[in-house]
């Protein structure tokens, strides 16, 4: 894997230092220091590349301060790769070892190596958690104090533990589900969290693709799609793990591979240059990147349905996760499929493409700074007045549910675009 | 050095004064292509007494200061100095007042121009000065380098919006120049000195300006031509007929594909060029004018007129516009754009020469810019790396300034000499007003700490 001296030099000269990309960049806004800020990272970067600097402990912990949100790329006329600089840049800080401590080694191992590069591990997991949730265990250790007893990071994130569902994807998808009259041949891939805490977003994913003529095959073991490892820096396993999916699925057998989740898509996206100078796969990665479809673009791409009724009638505002809107490019198609849902009210939200504060595991490694986007989105959607909240990502939907219940706005619901659209379906069967 | 950044530390506390290489990096250089040099380290006041503070202690060690907002410069005027202090004023940023009954704004130096323009849209009023940088440039920096934009065409420049200051002199004095009146013709105007003065006489720390009533209609064109010379002519004929639109802005084929490379709004790709004009006022007027400049256009060849349905699309028009500098690096990694500027009568042939110029020296050009006020943004697309293209650059270069000046034009209309243009101001202002600006310099920064060898030496 290359580092930032041997990277494509272009890339970096791409950058002209222009500055339109910092009003855009919340880690800038928050300090107004251009070290914080895209184009001061590519500085830094280009430092490095030119042999001006090393990569420093002050240069890793500047690339995990930066959100990887993307929203640059968005404002960037010159059209700056950032996203590679980025990975790449954290990769090389990876390889200097310059963060590492025992405690983080060990996290990083346990998370990178061995908890998400296995899918039926993973859902042990997801089951003993579930276990944990569901037998009352969780409320006791809650109401004993227990969580007290971890450290600072973990208990002011206990609470946004993900709700583990009592049946995962495979559980409510079955392999291959056909309507009367297919007219398209998708598959449909169900993520590690979505897959856990959101099958009802898989299951929703499934039911609008057959409601619009798709046949849809959805193995029911799929690996991670290596999109944690990329952004952090553990570029290898990210490279190991596209190998895997593409060992599962020939991308030439469908008319679309499906992501409902925005962080995952954005990586799914690039699998044709993560193995572009692999002569193995770098044919099949290309037409896999060629076919990967967020489930919006999709059905918006085939004419989608409109559906005749809707649940009920309702305010919903959107939040657009950043890896759907800076890293896909997929803004506009999830507010048609809101605005086609009679009875509904989109209203539009200030800053609805700023990151919400939960770029993966952003807030597990920058509390301080996600409390402040967590706070900063949830006073935006607050003042919409909307009932509902949708947004297209996992991670996304923790942290606006946290932020929501923490702030007095339990009752609002956080929902994924596709739910809704399901949901309509659904209500034209039985009407009220 | 130790021992000032030990007295700035002090003075400022230590989260004020960065000294790490990986910190101060990125201070290195602003928006201009290849210039860049490491400061000794960046503060950052609070207020003009800590501005105060600085200067005092910069004399005392003799360390040059060189005044930076958000970096956005194409002059290199804030491009640091060896051993330089970086004054950023980029965290004195607030909106001190807005003034609905004098028609005023009030704000520290480092402001947003977008946000001043937005607070004073807010309340109905209008700030005109709209670079293409607005959306981060801070109000001070417009003011060092008197910053025009898309209106200068109709509603002028930065500098005349600024009514009254407060600045730092060069021994550390605090002085206020101007105040909300209208007319005031007590002593010398001492702000038109500070403005536009590139950081090199004062530290503007607080700015007042003058606002207007907002508009109560705009409409915005889009003409598209098959040659160059016909969009040139027409900017010629909507001058001759006495008409000012908000703005005229010109576009040629490279840079229009650019813009919608990024922007996608639907550019005429294969226009040759395209004007793109904003004519705003009351409505039977902005009416009455946009029919004639429509009018105009096609008497002149324009193979298509397209009127901005809405305001978002002739928002996004303006948007796209901003971008034409930094969309022009997609097709080359180093993009050295110009700002010459000539009488408007002059444009056409000025645009043949660029064309004549970029031919005999085997680069390619493209050029854009702000017609309807003759300014020009000739854009040299090369590679910083090729050092043979690199000579043939300056080569160009120099020729563009040597026919800018035939033509009785200026080498910089609105980004400032800096070290940019540095090498060709005494072509330019010949020999007496070279020496007027040093001696204006001498009296005001006698001990030249104040970003020395930047416009001249």
């Amino acid at each position: 894997m290359k580092t930032l001296r041997d990277l494509d030099y272009s890339v970096l000269q791409q950058c002209i230092h222009c500055g339109l990309c910092l009003p855009t960049c919340p880690t800038y806004v928050e300090t107004k220091e251009e070290r914080n800020s895209p184009r001061g990272r590519i500085a830094l970067m280009r430092a490095i590349a030119d042999a001006e600097l090393e990569v420093t402990k002050a240069f890793g912990e500047e690339m995990y301060y930066c959100l990887g949100c993307l929203a640059c790329t968005t404002a960037c006329p010159a059209g700056v790769n950032y996203a590679e600089l980025f990975e790449t840049a954290r990769a090389d800080v990876e390889k200097a070892g310059v963060l590492a401590s025992p405690k983080r080694d060990f996290v990083r191992w346990a998370a990178l190596r061995v908890l998400f590069t296995r899918p039926r591990l993973l859902r042990f997991v997801g089951r003993a958690l579930r276990l944990w949730q569901s037998s009352g265990l969780q409320t006791l250790a809650r109401e004993a104090g227990l969580i007290n007893l971890l450290p600072d990071n973990l208990r002011r994130l206990e609470p946004q533990t993900p709700a583990i569902r009592a049946r995962f994807s495979h559980q409510l998808i079955r392999p291959v589900e056909k309507p009367a009259a297919p007219r398209h041949r998708v598959l449909v891939l169900t993520g590690c969290v979505q897959d856990l805490a959101f099958s009802d977003v898989n299951r929703a994913t499934v039911d609008v693709l057959l409601a619009n003529g798709c046949e849809v095959h959805t193995p029911p073991v799929q690996p991670c799609c290596g999109s944690l490892h990329a952004h952090n820096g553990d570029t290898d396993t990210a490279r190991l793990l596209a190998r895997r999916q593409l060992d599962l699925v020939n991308p030439a057998d469908f008319d679309a591979i499906i992501s409902n989740a925005g962080g995952c898509g954005s990586h799914l996206r690039a699998y044709g240059h993560l193995l572009h100078d692999d002569p193995a796969y770098a044919a099949r990665a290309a037409e896999w990147s060629k076919k990967l479809r967020d489930i919006h673009e999709y059905l918006v791409e085939i004419g989608f349905r409109k559906p005749a009724s809707t649940a009920a009638a309702s305010t919903v505002t959107y939040h657009e996760s950043c890896h759907l809107c800076h890293g896909q490019k997929v803004s506009a198609q999830p507010r048609e499929i809101l605005r086609s849902l009679p009875g509904v009210e989109l209203r539009e939200c200030a800053e609805a493409q700023w990151c919400c504060g939960s770029a993966g595991i952003y807030n597990f490694t920058q509390p301080d700074t996600s409390a402040w986007l967590q706070h900063r989105k949830i006073g935006h959607l607050a003042a919409t007045g909307a009932q509902v909240v949708a947004t297209a990502n996992p991670g996304c939907h923790l942290q606006i549910q946290g932020g929501l219940a923490n702030s007095g706005h339990a009752s609002t619901e956080v929902v994924h675009p596709i739910v809704l659209l399901a949901r309509a379906y659904a209500a034209e069967k039985t009407p009220a | 050095m130790d021992s000032l950044i030990a007295s700035l530390t002090a003075r400022l506390g230590a989260a004020r004064v960065l000294t790490a290489r990986e910190d101060i990096l990125p201070y290195g250089f602003d928006g201009t292509a290849t210039l860049k040099q490491l400061p000794a380290c960046v503060v950052f006041p609070r207020d003009a007494a800590d501005v105060s503070t600085v200067l005092k202690l910069a004399r005392e060690h003799r360390a040059p200061v060189v005044t930076r907002g958000s970096g956005t410069g194409l002059s290199g005027g804030s491009v640091p100095l060896p051993g330089a202090i970086v004054l950023c004023l980029a965290k004195m940023d607030r909106i001190l007042e807005v003034d609905s009954a004098n028609l005023t704004l009030r704000a520290e130096a480092g402001a947003i121009t977008q946000k001043i323009y937005d607070a004073a849209d807010a309340v109905g009023l209008f700030y005109p000065p709209d670079p293409g940088s607005m959306k981060i440039s801070t109000i001070g920096g417009n003011v060092a380098e008197n910053s025009g934009g898309l209106r200068g065409l109709k509603y002028g420049v930065t500098r005349d919006y600024v009514i009254g200051m407060e600045v730092v002199l060069a021994d550390g004095t605090i002085c206020w120049l101007g105040n909300k009146c209208v007319k005031d013709v007590a002593g010398y105007n001492l702000r038109d000195l500070f403005i536009g003065s590139e950081g090199t006489l004062g530290v503007v720390t607080q700015v007042l300006l003058k606002l207007l009533p907002k508009p109560a209609a705009r409409q915005t064109l889009l003409a598209s031509f098959t040659t160059m010379d016909a969009a040139a002519e027409t900017v010629s004929a909507i001058i001759a007929a006495k008409i000012i639109p908000c703005t005229l802005e010109f576009l040629d084929q490279k840079t229009l594909r650019c813009v919608d490379d990024f922007a996608k709004v639907g550019l005429p790709r294969d226009a040759a060029a395209i004007l793109l004009v904003e004519t705003d006022g009351h409505p039977a007027a902005v009416a009455d004018e946009a029919a004639k400049i429509g009018e105009l256009c096609r008497a002149h060849g324009a193979t298509s007129v397209r009127l901005a349905a809405t305001d978002a699309e002739a928002a996004q028009l303006a948007t796209a516009r901003r971008s034409a500098f930094s969309a022009l690096a997609r097709l080359r990694p180093t993009t050295i754009l110009e700002d010459v500027t000539v009488p408007r009568s002059e444009l056409a042939s000025m645009i043949r020469a660029v064309e004549i110029i970029a031919q005999k020296h085997a680069l390619t050009i493209a050029t854009f810019g702000h017609f309807g006020d003759g300014n020009l943004h000739p854009t040299i697309l090369t590679d910083e790396r090729d050092a043979a293209e690199m000579h043939r650059v300056e080569l160009a270069l120099a020729e563009i300034f040597e026919e800018t000046l035939k033509r009785g034009g200026t080498i910089t209309g609105e980004h400032g000499v800096g070290l940019a243009k540095k090498p060709f101001l005494k072509r330019q202002l010949g020999d007496a007003s070279y020496e007027l600006l040093r001696l204006v310099k001498k009296s005001l920064d006698p001990e030249a700490l104040l970003n020395p060898g930047k416009i001249f030496d």
